[in-house]
């Protein structure tokens, strides 16, 4: 292949692979059985200057290949409130992946795909953080940090250096981040807990795998992406354990591979609270959007949402926009949550994000979120003053038109 | 590799370069970060460890060909997705970002705004 036989896309793509096999050490390349795209989010020339070479090069994937989030919603290219010449070019370099044989997911929850999970051991090369957070911690398939170029490099030779944690030593706890007895029930059982704890756990595991201990077993799947979006953006987190609730850490013992951690450390009541003081850029200013949906909301977090809102409808002066995959868009409206959603004022944007793509309507004010990866992101991308609240609080807010809190479940 | 120099930027902790640098001026945008702001352009970049989204190898190919790339980045551990961004701007671009892995405490021993030098087999030097 690097000799171009396979035509110089793909003995540009070997390259890459063969370039990251010396930087991870790796002493052979192995097979992975599917891949997730994220190189098709444009920034900047450089991003379609790249794909071209592969394009004209003839490249095509040679494996599963799901595409991550775009620049603009290609379903409702209406919401675009942006600059046209650059919805062009994110729209050409969307299609351009397409082109390669990769399928137009443009998700970054891939894993909501009941085709696209590979199983507990598989081999996969993902990109997008809060995806290869997901895809090693909560399904126990295998994949390292698949950057940008990486990625698609990956999926057209369909090769990997074996290394990191496609290897099972690298997959240990070596770090024990235990949840405080002060931390009170009612914050346990709430859904708004893990994205907090999510940041704190980056900022303490930095690159390397820790096992959260001290949650009751069994917490759902979209706690744990809330979780692992926020530690991939505190920190450079591509993996986490949650005991009693992740496939590699039924026990602690488990998630150490039975050996001596190298430090145990306690989240606590009053760092949780500092997290959300600190993600919360100015709560005294005009609510001016709620935005949820980041990671891409899935199916069960659509329906809650239409339940929480109960035919209520948002404020007139408050626009309340959610962020999904075109897949779950598709089966919401099919069991009707998509119409009971619109019919309250919920805008569904599919394909890219609100702190991506220039969407948002109001900019006068601040925009209220669940998401922790969103409230650490959107400020330096798009320029906006953040709240950070549960499900319950933004709901609450959106129907109001103003900041609600409910202090309760942090006493 | 050519040899490099520029003045170096000790960051005060790691960045994310999507989300944290602008690609068409180089600046820290990132609002959580102590050095927002500051211009990483031409910059010998210090940072312990890289973080964040797999975007950065976009983001640093995008600041090459905008000619806003720091000088190099001097690292405590490897990190995939800038070696990675600096090969691919190489390969398109002609020209690379070095990506320099040292030891914590050489790391550390470099101060913030001295000349360094980066030449063939990545050694790097203060003035």
């Amino acid at each position: 292949m690097l000799e171009g036989r396979a035509g110089s896309g793909a003995a540009f793509a070997m390259r890459l692979v063969v370039r990251a096999s010396e930087v991870t050490g790796a002493a052979r390349l192995i097979d992975v059985t599917g891949a997730h795209v994220d190189s098709c989010l444009y920034h900047g020339e450089a991003t379609l200057d790249f794909v071209d070479r592969l394009v004209d090069g003839g490249a095509r994937v040679s494996v599963p290949t799901t595409l991550n989030v775009g620049a603009l919603d290609l379903l409702h290219p209406e919401l675009w409130r942006g600059d046209p010449r650059t919805a062009e070019r994110g729209r050409l370099l969307m299609e351009r992946y397409r082109a390669l044989g990769a399928r137009a997911t443009f998700t970054c929850a891939p894993y909501q795909l009941a085709d696209s999970r590979p199983a507990l051991g598989q081999h996969v090369a993902w990109g997008e953080s809060n995806a290869i957070a997901f895809c090693n911690s909560v399904l126990g398939a295998r994949t390292n940090r698949y950057g940008d170029f990486l990625d698609i490099a990956a999926a057209i030779t369909g090769r990997v250096p074996e290394a990191g944690l496609h290897l099972t030593e690298a997959r240990r706890a070596t770090l024990v981040l235990r949840l405080a007895a002060d931390v009170p029930g009612s914050l346990r059982d709430s859904d708004q807990l893990f994205p907090l704890l999510g940041i704190a756990v980056g900022r303490l595991a930095g690159s390397s795998v820790a096992a959260i201990d001290g949650l009751a077993p069994g917490q759902s799947e979209d706690r744990l992406k809330a979780l692992g979006a926020a530690a991939a953006s505190s920190g450079s987190v591509a993996m986490f354990h949650v005991v009693g609730s992740t496939p590699e850490a039924a026990t602690l013992a488990e998630a150490t591979l039975g050996q001596a951690p190298d430090a145990v450390e306690e989240i606590g009541l009053g760092e949780l609270r500092a997290i959300r003081d600190e993600l919360t850029t100015d709560a005294g200013v005009r609510l001016a959007a709620v935005s949820l949906g980041t990671p891409h909301a899935s199916l069960a977090e659509l329906e809650r949402l239409a339940s929480l809102l109960d035919g209520r409808q948002a404020h007139a002066d408050v626009e309340l926009l959610v962020s999904t995959g075109r897949d779950v868009l598709e089966a919401a409206a099919e069991r009707g949550i998509a119409g009971r959603l619109a019919a309250s004022g919920v805008e569904l944007l599919v394909d890219t994000c609100s702190y991506i793509a220039p969407v948002l309507r109001h900019n006068d004010g601040a925009v209220m979120t669940d998401s922790a990866k969103w409230a650490y992101y959107a400020p330096g991308n798009i320029g906006v003053s953040v709240v950070i609240g549960s499900i319950e609080e933004c709901v609450a807010s959106a129907v109001a038109g103003r900041v609600i809190r409910d202090e309760s479940v942090w006493q | 590799m050519t040899e490099v120099t520029g003045r170096a930027l000790v960051l005060a902790e790691p960045l994310s370069l999507w989300g944290g640098m602008d690609p068409a001026t180089g600046e820290v945008i990132d609002a959580h970060h102590p050095q927002r702001g500051a211009s990483l352009a031409d910059r010998v970049v210090v940072m312990a460890a890289g973080r964040g989204s797999s975007s950065s190898a976009s983001v640093l190919a995008e600041a090459v060909r905008a000619g806003v790339a720091p000088a190099a980045i001097l690292l405590g551990e490897p990190d995939l997705i800038l070696a990675i961004g600096t090969a691919v701007a190489e390969e398109l671009y002609g020209r690379s970002v070095p990506v320099v892995v040292l030891p914590i405490a050489q790391l550390a021993a470099i101060p913030d705004g001295v000349e360094v030098r980066i030449g063939p087999g990545g050694v790097v030097r203060t003035a």
